[in-house]
C-alpha cells in the first residue's frame, strides 16, 4: 500500500496520460495498470469539456491528479495549480517546473520557490523534481508531501540512470519517494521498486509502447515483483559460485558409477 | 436559402461540411429528395474549414488503430475518382493532388522513433520507403541539411477542402444556411422531422453530420463526441519565390500541405480544449517552431491567416458511420483527423444506408453501436 499525505492507495503506480493514441487505449491501459491516480496536464485540457479525458478517466475509476506540466516559472505552476483546484475541487498537485526545453529538466530555484508557495497554501505538492538528494531535501522540508525523483529525462526511456543517488534520496527521506520520468520498460520498474521506492509514475512507457495496455499489466506486475523482491531480501553477490543442490551422498554416487564402468575396478586399490 | 414550409424530403442532412454535403450529393445521385440544414452563415463552418486536407492514410497509421487504418486506405482509393466526377459536374477544383507524402526525422531520436514506425508500416503491408538523409533533400530540397532520414508515402495525398466544399455545395443546391436545428423529431419509434428556429421540416431520415456537435442533438442516443481543437497557419510564397515544396511533408510534430497555387498550410495543434477556438501564441509558436526545424524557408512564407477549428474525436479515433437505434437516424460524425480523407467514402455509404441498403461488412466496426455496448 502506498501512502501519501495520509491517504492510501492499494496500487503502486501512477500514470501519466500523455502519449496516447486515442481515450479507450487509455482508459483501457489505467484499467491494465490498476493505477488509481493518474496525472493530467491542466494547462492542455478543459476539465470541463463533455467526453474529454477527465470523464474518461472518472469513467474508468481513476482519480486524477493535475499536473502543472509546460510550466517555466514557478509562477505560472502556482496559477496551474490553483486553476486546477478550482476546476477538480482538490488541493493535490504534481508539480513540474521545467527548466530546460530540450531535456525536460525540471529548474530546482524555480521548483523550490512552486513548492514552498503551494504548500503553504495548503496544497498537497508532489514535485517532480532531479535526482539530487540536497534538492530532495530541501522540497520535502518545504512541506511536499513526496518527492518525485526522475530516473531520467521525461519520454527518454532510459531507465534509471543515478541509481545512487536515487538510493541517498530514499535513505533520507521521510515522505514517500515515486520515481518519475525515464523508466523504459518493465525491468526499470522492478529495479526502482527494488531500490526502495514507494511506488512510481510512468506515462510514454505505456502510452508509447506498441501494446499499451498489454505495457500497462506488464508493470502492474513489474512493481508488485519488485515490491516483493524488495521485502523478501536479496541474497549478497558473491564472486564465485556455491552450488545450491545439497552434496551429500554425491561420494557414494560416485563411487557407485566409477565401479559400473571400470571392469578392473576391482584389480584397484580402493584405499590410499 | 428560406426554409421550405411545405415540402416534405426523403432525407435532411444536418450539418454543411464536407461530410453533410458529400452525403447529401450522393443522396441526391440517387434520386433522393435532401435538404441540408447548417447552423452557420456559410458552409464549412466547422472543420472542414480549417482543415489541411492531407489524404494521408499511411503517414497517419499507428499501433494499434487498424480499423481507421483499413477504413482510412479504403477512403484514399475513392478520392481520385470522387474528385474528378465533382469537378466535372460543377465545374469547379477541389484541389485533389498525388504525389505521395514525406515524413522526416527531425534529429536522431525522431529517426529511431519513425525506423520503429516504418517497421510497422511494413509489417501491415503498406507501401513505404525508409529514406536517408541525403535522398530525403534529393526529393525536397528544401529540407534542413540536419534531417535525419525519412519515410516515403508515394500513394500519400491532399486535397483543398473549402475548394471542395464550394464544389459540393454548388452540386447540392438545397441548403439552408443560418438555421439552428433545436431537436430531431421522432414519433417515439422513427424519425419525423427535424424542429429548427425556423419551423419544422417534415423528412423521413435525417443524417448528423455536425461533427464536434454532434452529440448534443440526442443526448441520450448520441455516439460520444467531443471537440478537439487544432490550429494552423495558412501561408504563402511571396514575389518570384517559387513553391518551396512538391510532396505532403510531416514531422512528428506538424505537417506543411502544398496547394499547389504557392499557398501552404502549417499544421496542426491537438487540443483537449473543448468548445475554444481561439488561436494562441503559443500554437502558432509551437508550430513555425516545428515546421522551421525541418523546412527552414518556411521564415520567408508570407502569414496569411491563423485559425482554429475543432475536431469530432470519438474514444477509439474511428469514425461513427451508421444507423441509429432511431429508426431513420444516420450518423456520419466523429472523423476525427480525416474527415477530408473519409467524406467521399462516407458520402457513398450513408447514400447507400439512405436507399435501404445494409452498412456494407467492411464499415460494420464504425457503427454507432459499439458505443452502445461501451455504456451498458
Amino acid at each position: 500500500m502506498l501512502e501519501i499525505a495520509g491517504r492510501t492507495f492499494e496500487s503502486r503506480l501512477i500514470l501519466g496520460t500523455g502519449g496516447f493514441r486515442n481515450l479507450g487505449v487509455m482508459a483501457e491501459a489505467a484499467r491494465g495498470s490498476g493505477a488509481e491516480l493518474a496525472t493530467v496536464a491542466m494547462r492542455r485540457v478543459d476539465p470541463t469539456a463533455r467526453g474529454s479525458i477527465v470523464e474518461v478517466l472518472a469513467e474508468a475509476g481513476v482519480e486524477i491528479l493535475p499536473n502543472t506540466a509546460g510550466c517555466f516559472t514557478a509562477r505560472e505552476a502556482v496559477i496551474t495549480a490553483k486553476l486546477a483546484r478550482e476546476a477538480l475541487g482538490t488541493d493535490w498537485v504534481k508539480l513540474e517546473v521545467i527548466g530546460d526545453d530540450r531535456t525536460l529538466l525540471p529548474d530546482p530555484a524555480e521548483l523550490l520557490v512552486a513548492a514552498e508557495t503551494l504548500a503553504a497554501e495548503g496544497f498537497t505538492v508532489l514535485p517532480y523534481t532531479s535526482d539530487d538528494p540536497v534538492l530532495a531535501r530541501r522540497l520535502e522540508d518545504a512541506g511536499c508531501a513526496a518527492v518525485m525523483p526522475l530516473g531520467s529525462p521525461i519520454g527518454s526511456g532510459m531507465g534509471i540512470n543515478n541509481l545512487y543517488n536515487l538510493r541517498l534520496i530514499i535513505e533520507a527521506a521521510r515522505v514517500p519517494v515515486i520515481l518519475d520520468a525515464g523508466i523504459g520498460t518493465a525491468s526499470d520498474a522492478v529495479l526502482a521498486m527494488e531500490a526502495g521506492c514507494d511506488g512510481i509514475l510512468l506515462a510514454s512507457a505505456i502510452s508509447r509502447a506498441a501494446d499499451p495496455v498489454a505495457m500497462a499489466r506488464a508493470m502492474r506486475m513489474a512493481v508488485q515483483a519488485g515490491v516483493e523482491a524488495r521485502r523478501a531480501g536479496r541474497i549478497p553477490r558473491r564472486h564465485y559460485a556455491v552450488a545450491s543442490s545439497p552434496d551429500e551422498g554425491l561420494a557414494e554416487l560416485e563411487r557407485a558409477e566409477r565401479e559400473d564402468h571400470l571392469p578392473d575396478a576391482g584389480a584397484a586399490p580402493t584405499t590410499r | 436559402m428560406e426554409l421550405p414550409r411545405s415540402k416534405r424530403y426523403d432525407a435532411v442532412v444536418i450539418g454543411a461540411g464536407l461530410i453533410g454535403l458529400a452525403c447529401a450529393w450522393r443522396a441526391r445521385r440517387r434520386g433522393l429528395s435532401v435538404l441540408v440544414i447548417e447552423r452557420a452563415r456559410e458552409p464549412a463552418s466547422g472543420a472542414s474549414g480549417v482543415a489541411a486536407g492531407m489524404l494521408a492514410p499511411v503517414t497517419e497509421a499507428d499501433f494499434g488503430e487498424d480499423v481507421p487504418l483499413l477504413v482510412n486506405l479504403a477512403g484514399r482509393d475513392r478520392w481520385p475518382a470522387f474528385a474528378a466526377e465533382l469537378e466535372e459536374v460543377s465545374g469547379l477544383p477541389t484541389g485533389y493532388r498525388a504525389g505521395g507524402a514525406l515524413v522526416v526525422a527531425a534529429d536522431r531520436d525522431d529517426a529511431e522513433a519513425l525506423r520503429r514506425l516504418h517497421e510497422f508500416q511494413r509489417g501491415l503491408g503498406l507501401d513505404t520507403e525508409w529514406l536517408p538523409p541525403s535522398a530525403c533533400r534529393r526529393l525536397e530540397p528544401g529540407l534542413s541539411p540536419r534531417i535525419a532520414g525519412g519515410i516515403l508515402a508515394p500513394q500519400d495525398a491532399s486535397a483543398d477542402p473549402r475548394a471542395t466544399v464550394a464544389a459540393l455545395a454548388s452540386v447540392v443546391e438545397q441548403i439552408a444556411l443560418g438555421v439552428d436545428v433545436e431537436a430531431i423529431e421522432s414519433d417515439g419509434h422513427r424519425v419525423t422531422g427535424v424542429r429548427t428556429r425556423a419551423g419544422a421540416i417534415e423528412c423521413e431520415q435525417v443524417v448528423v453530420a455536425a461533427g464536434a456537435w454532434s452529440s448534443a442533438l440526442l443526448p441520450d442516443e448520441a455516439p460520444p463526441v467531443r471537440p478537439v481543437k487544432g490550429q494552423i497557419l495558412e501561408l504563402r510564397v511571396r514575389g518570384a519565390m517559387a513553391m518551396p515544396f512538391e510532396r505532403v511533408l510531416r514531422t512528428p510534430r506538424c505537417y506543411l500541405v502544398s496547394r499547389g497555387d504557392g499557398r501552404v498550410v502549417l499544421g496542426a495543434t491537438v487540443e483537449e480544449q473543448g468548445f475554444d477556438t481561439a488561436v494562441t501564441a503559443d500554437g502558432v509558436f509551437r508550430l513555425l517552431e516545428a515546421a522551421w526545424e525541418v523546412f527552414p524557408e518556411v521564415g520567408e512564407l508570407e502569414l496569411v491567416a491563423a485559425r482554429a477549428g475543432l475536431r469530432p474525436g470519438t474514444p477509439d479515433n474511428a469514425p461513427v458511420v451508421g444507423r441509429g437505434e432511431l429508426e431513420g437516424l444516420v450518423w456520419a460524425t466523429g472523423h476525427w483527423r480525416n474527415g477530408v480523407l473519409l467524406a467521399p467514402l462516407t458520402g457513398q455509404v450513408v447514400a447507400g444506408l439512405l436507399a435501404g441498403e445494409p452498412l456494407p461488412d467492411e464499415f460494420a466496426a464504425l457503427a454507432p453501436a459499439r458505443f452502445a455496448r461501451a455504456r451498458a
